[in-house]
Order: C-alpha cells, then sequence, then structure tokens
C-alpha cells in the first residue's frame, strides 16, 4: 500500500512539535542577565587543583563547603592524601570529614552581620558564570559597613578577600536622572594588585570551576560514562529495528 | 499458523540477539543500584582506622577503642599469661591460627599479636556476635576448673585463651579476629589498618 | 537436549495450567490474541513508553526512598547525600528526576495523540475518563515529590499550591491548615506527602493504569484512521475470528515497542547524562538553596509541566476566579467525548475547523506553560495570557458549536484503515 500525505502529516507534526519544545525549553530557563562567560571547564585539572588550592586559601577561612569531604577532592582532583591535609585542611578535621569554615558561624555573624553561606551547592544555584563574575566585581564603597559593595550582588556584606590579587577597584557610575537610577559604567583600578587583569581573570575562573565541581562531583564521571550507554542503547535500538523489520515482513 | 516466506533461522537469531543484548543492559543498569547498598562515603568515613593511645596502660590490663562500631580491646598480658598459652595447645581447635581472615598475616604466630604482651582483638564472638567478657586470672572458673585467663562468652558459654583462641567443644566457631592494625610509635596503635597500606 | 529443555518447559507450563488454568487464556488475551489496528504511527508509542516511565519511576524510587530521610531538618542533606555519598546514587537520583518529568511529556503527547484520532468518543469513553484520572493523581504525586528535597522552590511551591485551596470560601483557611498540618509547610507536612508519595498515590496509580489498559482492551485500540476495525472484515492469518485489519499485540508491537524505546531511552540517557537539570527546567536553581522560610526566591513558579495551568491562575485579577480556572482548565478535559459531538474520530477526515481550532489549542497551551515559567512582571504579557485562557477554553465551546449544529464538513472517512509503518 502506497503512503498517502495524510499519513506523513502526524510525523511532520510531531517533528515540529519537538522542535518547537527544544526551542522553547532554553527559552524558558535561561533569566539570568547577561554574564560575561568564565569559561570554567571541569575538563581542565589543573584549572580545578588550582582552584581548589586558592579556594582554600582565600576563601574557606569564612565559607564552608559542608557537603564536600576532604577525601572525594584528593580522589577526584588526583591529589594524595598529604596534599591535601597538608594544604587544604586548616581545620583540624580527618581526612574523610566534610568541609567546615575555619571561623566559626557566630563570629562570622558579628564579623560581617550575617553568617557566610555554605559554598557547596552554590554553583548550582546562581550558576559558575555568577561566581566569576562576582568575584571580579567587587569595589570600594565608603557607604557600606565593611567598605566593600559587589555590582553582581549590590549590598554584599562581603568584603573582597582577593584584594592583593586583583588590586582594590572602584566603580564610575552614570549619575542619576530623575526616575533613572544610577547606572554602572566601569571599574578603574584604584591600587594595583600582584596580578594583572589576564592573571585574575584565571584565577577567578579557576575558583569558579572548583566550586562548580564541588556543587556536583559526579559531573567529573557523569559524561563518560553517558557515552557509553548512548553507545549501547543506539546499538540496541538498531538491533530492535532490525528484529522489528523482519516480524513485520508479515503484516502487509 | 502461516509462516509463509518467512526466514526462521534470521528471525530466531535476531530475536535472541535482541534478547542477549537487552538482557546484559538490564543487568549491568543492575549495578549501580545493587552497588548502592554498599557502605557509603559518610559509612566509610566513620569506619576509618582509629588511633588508640595506649600509653597508660598497665600491665594486665584491657582498654576498649570503638572501630566501626564493633569493640576493639586492646590488653597488655602479664608474663605469667604469655607462658600459659603453649599449654593451652591441645584443648583448642585452631591453635595455630590456620585460619585465614581471622587474624592479618602478621599476627600469624603464638600470641596472635606484633608485641607478644600486646594483644588487639575484635571483641565479638565468633558464634552469634555477642561481646565476651574477659576473666584474666589464671585459677579455676566455674565454667571450667583449669582456667588459664581468657574470655568467657556469657550469651553461649564459649571460650577463648588469652590470645583469643577458642578451645574446643564450645559453639564458637573460630579464633576471635585480630584487626588490622600497626605501631605509630611505642604508645600509639592505629587500629583498621595494616602498616604501609593507608 | 534440546529436546529435553522443551519437554520440561512443557512440564513447567502444564503444572501452571493445572493450577492456575486462568493465566494462559489472559496472557492470551492481552498479549498473542490482542488484535491491534496494524496503522498505529508514532504517535501510538506514547502509552508503552509511559509505562516504562512508571516502571524506571517506581524502582529507582524504592531505592531512593532507602536514602531519603523525610523530615525538614535532614531531607535537604539526605539528598545531596544521595548525590554525593551513596555509591551510584547521583546515578539513581537523576533517572527518577529526569523520569518525572518524561512522564509528563510522554503523558501529555499521549492525551494530544488522544484528541487528534478521536480517541476518547465512542465506545472509548471510559478509556478517556480512566486516563483523566491517572493524569490528575499523577500530577499530585509529582507535585508531593518535588516537595520532598526540601529546597526553596519545594517551600514556596509547595506553600503556593497549598494555599490555592484556601481560596475556597468559608472553608478554605481551615482546609490549609489540615493539608499542612501546621500553620506553613513543615516537618509534618513533609512527612505526610512522604507517605502519599512513595506508597498511596503509587498504588492509587497502578490500579488506575491497570484499570485503563482492561477498559482499552475490552473494546479495542483506536487508530489514526479513525475506523473500527472489529467492524470490518473478519479474518487474518493468525485467526478466522479476528479483525482483518489487526495484528497480534505480541510479537508484533512488542518488537515496534522495543524499538521505540530504545530511541526513547536514548533521548532520555542524553539530557540525564549531559544535562540533567535540562538547563534549570527539570532541576531548578532555586531548589539547590534550602529551604528557608523567611526568604522567598525571586521567581516563584512551578516545574514546567504546571506552568500553562499556573500562568492562568496568575493572569486572572481574582484568587478564586483564577483558582477555580486553573481548576476548571482540567476538569473541562474530562467532559471532552461529551462535548466533541462530531461523527468522526480521525483529524484526517474532520473539518478544517477541528484541525485549525487543534492546532490552536496545543499552541495555547505551550504559549501559557512559557508565560507560566516566568517571572510575570510584564502586563502585556498578562494580556496575552488572558487572551490565550479564553481561547483555550475557548477550543471547548468551539468544538460543541461546531459539532453539535453541523458546521462540521467532514471527508469520507475509508472502510478500512489504510496502510502501516
Amino acid at each position: 500500500m502506497t503512503e498517502t500525505i495524510m499519513q506523513k502529516t502526524p510525523r511532520w507534526i510531531a517533528g515540529l512539535l519537538v522542535g518547537a519544545l527544544l526551542a522553547v525549553a532554553p527559552a524558558m530557563a535561561s533569566e539570568e542577565g547577561a554574564l560575561a562567560s568564565s569559561n570554567a571547564s571541569l575538563s581542565d585539572l589543573g584549572s580545578l587543583q588550582n582552584g581548589a588550592k586558592m579556594y582554600f586559601n582565600y576563601c574557606s577561612g569564612c565559607h564552608s563547603l559542608k557537603l564536600m569531604r576532604y577525601s572525594r577532592i584528593a580522589d577526584d582532583l588526583q591529589l594524595s592524601k598529604e596534599q591535601v591535609m597538608q594544604n587544604f585542611n586548616f581545620t583540624g578535621a580527618n581526612f574523610g570529614e566534610q568541609i567546615p569554615a575555619t571561623m566559626s558561624a557566630e563570629d562570622g555573624k558579628t564579623w560581617f552581620g550575617a553568617a557566610p553561606p555554605d559554598l557547596s551547592l552554590m554553583a548550582r544555584a546562581k550558576g559558575v558564570d555568577y561566581i566569576y563574575n562576582y568575584l571580579k566585581s567587587f569595589y570600594l564603597d565608603s557607604s557600606r559597613p565593611i567598605g566593600w559593595n559587589n555590582t553582581v550582588f549590590p549590598n554584599a556584606s562581603m568584603p573582597n578577600p582577593l584584594w592583593e590579587l586583583q588590586g582594590i577597584q572602584t566603580a564610575k557610575f552614570k549619575p542619576a536622572e530623575g526616575d533613572v537610577p544610577a547606572e554602572f559604567e566601569k571599574f578603574e583600578i584604584h591600587q594595583a594588585g600582584t596580578m594583572n587583569a589576564e592573571e585574575f581573570n584565571a584565577v577567578a575562573r579557576d575558583v569558579a570551576n572548583f566550586l562548580q565541581y564541588a556543587a556536583e562531583p559526579a559531573a567529573l564521571q557523569r559524561k563518560s560514562i553517558g557515552i557509553w550507554v548512548l553507545l549501547f542503547l543506539s546499538v540496541f535500538s538498531l538491533l530492535a529495528y532490525f528484529l522489528k523489520q523482519e516480524y513485520w515482513k508479515d503484516v502487509h | 499458523m502461516a509462516n509463509d516466506g518467512v526466514d526462521k533461522g534470521r528471525r530466531r537469531f535476531l530475536t535472541a540477539t535482541t534478547a542477549v543484548v537487552g538482557g546484559a543492559g538490564i543487568a549491568v543498569a543492575a549495578i549501580p543500584f545493587i552497588k548502592s547498598w554498599q557502605p557509603s562515603a559518610r559509612a566509610k568515613t566513620s569506619g576509618a582506622p582509629v588511633e588508640a593511645d595506649i600509653g597508660k596502660l598497665e600491665m594486665g590490663q584491657m582498654v576498649t577503642f570503638e572501630w566501626r562500631g564493633q569493640p576493639i580491646w586492646i590488653i597488655r598480658r602479664t608474663q605469667a599469661q604469655l607462658d600459659a598459652l603453649p599449654g593451652q595447645d591441645s584443648r583448642l581447635k585452631d591453635p595455630k591460627s590456620t585460619v585465614e581472615d581471622q587474624q592479618p598475616k602478621f599476627a600469624q604466630n603464638e600470641f596472635r599479636s606484633i608485641k607478644p604482651e600486646l594483644l588487639v582483638l575484635v571483641g565479638i564472638c565468633t558464634h552469634l556476635g555477642c561481646s565476651p567478657k574477659m576473666h584474666a586470672e589464671l585459677k579455676p572458673e566455674p565454667f571450667d576448673p583449669e582456667w588459664k585467663g581468657g574470655f568467657f562468652c556469657p550469651c553461649h558459654k564459649s571460650r577463648f585463651d588469652m590470645a583469643g583462641r577458642v578451645y574446643d567443644g564450645v559453639p564458637a566457631p573460630t579464633n576471635l579476629v585480630v584487626p588490622p592494625y600497626y605501631f605509630v610509635d611505642d604508645t600509639r596503635i592505629m587500629i583498621g589498618v595494616t602498616e604501609g597500606a593507608a | 537436549m534440546a529436546n529435553r529443555l522443551s519437554r520440561a518447559a512443557t512440564g513447567v507450563q502444564e503444572w501452571f495450567n493445572d493450577r492456575a488454568p486462568s493465566f494462559g487464556p489472559f496472557y492470551r488475551k492481552h498479549m498473542t490474541e490482542y488484535y491491534a489496528p496494524k496503522n498505529f504511527n508514532i504517535w501510538y508509542i506514547f502509552g508503552v513508553l509511559s509505562m516504562v516511565v512508571l516502571i524506571n519511576q517506581i524502582v529507582t524510587g524504592i531505592f531512593l526512598t532507602m536514602y531519603f530521610k523525610p523530615s525538614a531538618a535532614e531531607a535537604f542533606a539526605s539528598v545531596e547525600y544521595i548525590m554525593r555519598d551513596v555509591e551510584w546514587g547521583w546515578l539513581i537520583r537523576y533517572m527518577h528526576s529526569t523520569g518525572a518529568s518524561a512522564f509528563f511529556v510522554v503523558v501529555y503527547i499521549h492525551m494530544f495523540r488522544g484528541v487528534m484520532y478521536g480517541s476518547y468518543k465512542k465506545p472509548r469513553e471510559l478509556v478517556w475518563l480512566l486516563g483523566m484520572l491517572i493524569y490528575l493523581v499523577l500530577m499530585a504525586e509529582a507535585f508531593m515529590g518535588y516537595v520532598l528535597p526540601w529546597g526553596q522552590m519545594s517551600f514556596w511551591g509547595a506553600k503556593v499550591i497549598i494555599s490555592l485551596f484556601g481560596a475556597i470560601p468559608y472553608v478554605g483557611g481551615a482546609l490549609t491548615e489540615w493539608i499542612m498540618g501546621d500553620y506553613l509547610p513543615s516537618d509534618t507536612t513533609l512527612n505526610r506527602f512522604f507517605a502519599l508519595h512513595v506508597i498511596a498515590l503509587p498504588l492509587v496509580l497502578l490500579l488506575l493504569v491497570v484499570l485503563h489498559i482492561f477498559a482499552l482492551h475490552e473494546v479495542g485500540s483506536n487508530n489514526p484512521d479513525g475506523v473500527e476495525i472489529k467492524k470490518g472484515p473478519k479474518g487474518n492469518r493468525w485467526s478466522d475470528k479476528a479483525p482483518t485489519d489487526g495484528i497480534p499485540f505480541h510479537p508484533y508491537f512488542t518488537v515496534k515497542d522495543t524499538f521505540y524505546t530504545g530511541c526513547f531511552l536514548l533521548i532520555c540517557a542524553f539530557i540525564l547524562f549531559f544535562e540533567p537539570t535540562f538547563g534549570g527546567l527539570f532541576l531548578e536553581h532555586d531548589n539547590f538553596i534550602e529551604a528557608n522560610r523567611l526568604v522567598t526566591p525571586e521567581h516563584i513558579k512551578p516545574t514546567w509541566y504546571y506552568t500553562p495551568f499556573y500562568a492562568m491562575l496568575r493572569v486572572i485579577p481574582n484568587k478564586l476566579a483564577g483558582v477555580m480556572v486553573m481548576f476548571g482548565a482540567i476538569i473541562v478535559l474530562f467532559f471532552l467525548p461529551w462535548l466533541d459531538r462530531g461523527k468522526v474520530k480521525s483529524w484526517r477526515y474532520r473539518g478544517a475547523g477541528f484541525r485549525i481550532a487543534l492546532f490552536v489549542l496545543g499552541i495555547c497551551f505551550v504559549w501559557l506553560g512559557k508565560i507560566g515559567s516566568g517571572p510575570g512582571t510584564d502586563p502585556a504579557e498578562t494580556i496575552i495570557g488572558r487572551v490565550l485562557t479564553a481561547a483555550y477554553f475557548g477550543f471547548f465551546i468551539f468544538l460543541w458549536v461546531y459539532t453539535a449544529f453541523g458546521f462540521e464538513k467532514t471527508k469520507p472517512v475509508p472502510e478500512r484503515v489504510t496502510g502501516h509503518d
């Protein structure tokens, strides 16, 4: 029997529907404003290791990583137990334990007005690019109790932990006019740091990358396993297709 | 049933291949589910090796530590207790500690220990998992008139000598387990791991 | 050897036949002697696919229950315990979360298929009603499941959805407190939702699915031509009494469905392993923050599969009216078999009005979904949302007027089904 155009239509429409869904889905999902891309990649082991080093030296004093274990970091980032315990562990916790902040939450509250949040899932909640841009967007602001502000997270009660590296920035705003609020224009270096802009971008990227890893350690294995699963399912589907064709020879 | 023009061989081959490949897929997919029952990273952490300080352990005394939720006994045996051990051999089930897995290789000796006087044991009866009591003195006991010190399990009356070796004629099948351990220094023992394996 | 094996197999079969004589006929009735129209197209695979997903949800769900802690204090951390500390826990959790969304994709297409080909029409009204009940229970099941991880979206989603019941006059306030067992979603709420999610609703769901299939097998499947094969000629190569255009479900549709299941799993596996949050649609960003009853997330919205209905709720300025419109949008589907008076089932032979209206309905649904997942602050979007909501209900009114008063100009329906894959 010949197929008429009528029988072709549903399949054509099905394709259209799936296409439309795939097109709509990202639009439904993306609400974030324009953040510069960090280009962070979980397959860059060097970046992850450097990010871990930077994280533990500059962030872990105040922020905990309660859902990560030191031992997991050693396994995943291909570091030895000694390397992790000597370079990353400043709290006296055991190798297999979850990572607390050096500072207590009460102290954080007294010093910054709010306890610094745990960062285990920050990259999944906010996105890796958010962290990257946040780290780059601290500026001096004398109107804030701690003297710092941030354009990505306005009025954050957190000083720039990386100021020695980045230097100290000030922000230039277009002044407010009537109903139009003040608009951010650009950063200016107030005092140079030990790194140039490019080097510092790499640091911000690596820390963001490490936090991306910490938010979902399974992501390191996920894709490589996924390829095998897809291969298997392709072979299986192909076999099933031949089987179906074979049986359907009976149907006239 | 009609089978006009059907290549039965091809059909059977494709059915079998698809079934085998699909079955293998399901079997492999079951592995993650089965493996998820393994001790998790959290369980492994709380089961991590434990360091025991025995600097204050006196002659004839026992201290108990916890490793993987089990009591770990450390006993500093007296010379009299050690001297009595060889004499027990004929009354024991496994005097030479030949049953594998009941102790690491380093404890397969007369004293079942690294240093003769220091005995490290998992304090769990090999019968049904009760914790035996130590009766350290070499004197006749109600359960054994020729007692030369050792452990007695209140649950089902199993008896072990001062090296944790099981006596003949009791329900416990094997000697008490010696866990993996090593001496960090003279006064500290790491329980749960043999030297160099960490 | 082969001989002995086949004799053993016959022996086992006889042993069963002696003790349970109804098993064999039951199997034949639903598998080898269930004659399904040979012209099923790709739209007809989604029923089987939803069974595949249901099994996936049950198996992965059982395992998640082993590690999850249903308490407000521990739930969030226990989900991350599954994601990190339990061996392969991440895979099991992603199978469950991806499966939840896949379930709705498959069910929505399955329902749309039913409307396209008039599968709800006589004699299949009961099949449709049971299917709608499945859909209702599925929505409740998914909602309660979404509350369990106790993230920000879980908590605030629960709060908003439960508050909907507060719109009911007189008893609303008391009802919401009763549902929550507290004055806000709390440990108690989480605990009872857990019980419903893992035991009560799955049992109901399974029962309804079995009834749905039995009801279908009583009357036989519809097909893309909307022709009743049972009314056509009799006799085919498998049986003299079977409809000529029917073929045994097993092996012909089992092998066909196996192939499509493979393709479907391929798509699911791709999402699961390469984009498990699906850009924040399947697992939302804000749900990676633990529930905080003092801080509402900036954009509070339900998961994507509820957003068309949520959009209707939001564009209506009155609370009670909004709730009624939202639930009405689902309830009206129950009446479809009686609203549609058309004599022709399949859209292939129905009037152009029906085909255009159905197309518009599909667009309304997707567009409302998009609006419902947005922040809802754009006034122009609110107007569009109202128009789309009106158009959604308009479809049902139009369908009744169009078919009950003879406006529909149908094409001639063929005597027999046409072609097959």
